[in-house]
Order: C-alpha cells, then sequence, then structure tokens
C-alpha cells in the first residue's frame, strides 16, 4: 500500500484537526505513517495531546474565592 | 403571589427563561449558575486578570438580566450569555486599558505567518493527578496569559469549556475555520510555552531522567 509522504510542515498544519478528529481518512493514514517514523512530529502530536488533556480539566484553573456569592450582587 | 403550594416546578432551560422575562430573580440565578465558569473564564480570556475580569463577569450577568427579552432562542442560552460576557470584556478593556485594546483582536482575518513548534523534546505524559501541584497549575496559568488575546480566547471557549467549535465561532463571531486555525496554534504555542518545565519536573517521586541531551 502506498501512501504518499507528508511534510513535517504540512502536519503542523493539521496536527489539531488530527487530535480531534476533523482530517479525512486519506491524511489520517499519512499524517500516521508520518508519526511513525519522526520522532519530532510524534513529540509535537504527544505534548498537544497531553496539555490539551490538562487544561481540559476542572481542576486547573480556578474563579476566585466568594466569586459565586457576589456574581449577582449588581442585579437591582 | 399566590399561596396555593406550587405543582412541580418545570426547570428546564425554556421554563426559567420564561420565568425570568416575568421578573423571576430565582430562576435567573438557576439558568447562570451551570455556566458561571465559563462567563468567568470567557472574560478573563479577554481581561488577564481576576479581578477585571470578576467586574466584567458582574456586568455580564446584570445586562443578561435587564435584557433578557433579546434572547430568542435560537441559539444557546450558554452561547448568548458567553457572548455578552465577552463583550463586556472588551468593552472593559477598550476602556480602561486602551494601550493593550487591539482592535486587529476582533479582526476575523488571520495573519499570513503561521505558528510553528520551537521544541521537540519528547516528555513524558504529565498524568492528570499531578494537577494537584500546584506550581503546574501555575505554569499553565502563566502559559495560558501568555498567549496573544484572539488564541487564548479560542482556547478557553474550546478546550476550557469545551464549548463545540460552531459554539465557539457564533460566540466570538469567526468562522470555524478560524477558530480550527486559531486553536491549532494556541494549542502549539501552549505547548511551547510549558516545555522548558516538562522535563519530568511535575512528576515527583519518580525519578523521571531528563530526556533532552543537553
Amino acid at each position: 500500500m502506498t501512501v504518499i509522504e507528508i511534510s513535517c510542515v504540512e502536519v503542523w498544519r493539521e496536527i489539531s484537526n488530527f487530535l480531534e478528529g476533523w482530517v479525512d481518512p486519506e491524511l489520517r493514514q499519512r499524517m500516521e505513517a508520518h508519526f511513525a517514523v519522526c520522532s519530532n512530529c510524534k513529540a509535537v502530536l504527544d505534548g498537544t495531546k497531553n496539555v490539551v488533556k490538562l487544561i481540559g480539566d476542572g481542576q486547573t484553573f480556578d474563579v476566585p474565592a466568594g466569586f459565586s456569592e457576589r456574581l449577582f450582587s449588581k442585579l437591582p | 403571589m399566590t399561596l396555593m403550594p406550587q405543582p412541580q416546578v418545570d426547570v428546564t432551560e425554556q421554563a426559567l427563561i420564561r420565568r425570568v422575562r416575568e421578573g423571576d430573580k430565582e430562576a435567573f440565578y438557576g439558568l447562570v449558575r451551570p455556566f458561571e465558569r465559563a462567563v468567568f473564564f470567557a472574560a478573563r480570556s479577554v481581561l488577564n486578570n481576576d479581578a477585571d475580569a470578576e467586574d466584567a463577569a458582574q456586568e455580564a450577568v446584570l445586562k443578561a438580566f435587564m435584557h433578557i427579552e433579546q434572547f430568542r432562542g435560537d441559539s444557546k442560552f450558554s452561547t448568548w450569555l458567553v457572548q455578552i460576557a465577552i463583550n463586556e470584556a472588551r468593552m472593559k478593556l477598550r476602556k480602561e486599558h486602551r494601550e493593550l485594546y487591539e482592535s486587529l483582536d476582533e479582526s476575523t482575518a488571520d495573519e499570513q505567518g503561521d505558528y510553528w513548534p520551537k521544541d521537540f523534546a519528547d516528555w513524558r505524559e504529565i498524568p492528570i493527578e499531578a494537577l494537584q501541584l500546584k506550581e503546574l497549575r501555575e505554569a499553565l496559568s502563566k502559559a495560558l496569559a501568555s498567549l496573544e488575546p484572539k488564541y487564548r480566547q479560542v482556547l478557553v471557549l474550546r478546550d476550557i469549556q469545551h464549548f463545540s467549535v460552531s459554539e465557539t465561532a457564533e460566540t466570538l463571531g469567526l468562522s470555524g475555520e478560524a477558530v480550527r486555525t486559531r486553536l491549532r496554534r494556541a494549542r502549539l504555542r501552549m505547548r511551547d510555552a510549558l516545555a522548558p518545565g516538562f522535563d519530568g519536573g511535575w512528576i515527583r517521586g519518580r525519578g523521571w531522567e531528563k530526556v533532552r541531551p543537553w
């Protein structure tokens, strides 16, 4: 099976879409083949995936203490 | 006010909105509560500090309450509410920090140049448990604060508040394509911003060796 090569730049352009599953099957295949042989791009993929997972967790960022209680304080 | 016991109160969003239109404040609290964090973080994504963001958030819920009749129900309430928060935050930024206000921030055109990763170190995966470390959370906050507003706003809505691409696009007045492009750039920048601290530094007591050659 021939998979047309893809450059690192093209991979970086699509890397976020790849993580979300927003790439068509052909592009997905080309990117997966690239990740198998390019450690730089694999590192970028893994690191990006890791960052997205961390910031997506509810405990990462906090509202200020008392924010909830004060939120409606300007209502008449 | 009726003295008869109320039947089972309908608390669907539509029902709450109907009650808010009649001036029911309790219904408004119930309507807004699930989106408090979204309102705060949306404002913060524009203003980049807690105090200003909280002030803008309070203004936003006030505006939403006073103008509830303007919500037509053709989009989700959360989208409408967060849009108000973003607008309040932008007005506040323009008024109080004129020098920081970027009109470009609101442009729908993205610049020509793209953002490419600068760091290729292969770090060990940081587990969710590591978020208990204050230093990690601080590093993530700092990285987020270092992003350009237009990238930060997309990242906050999409990756932190888990809005869909179309909700993010609608809230910010962008095309879906612009959201995807800005999201990609935001994510790559976040990764690079965090890379220096990632050499196993967040995982204590597990003896990670450095992965970089230097």
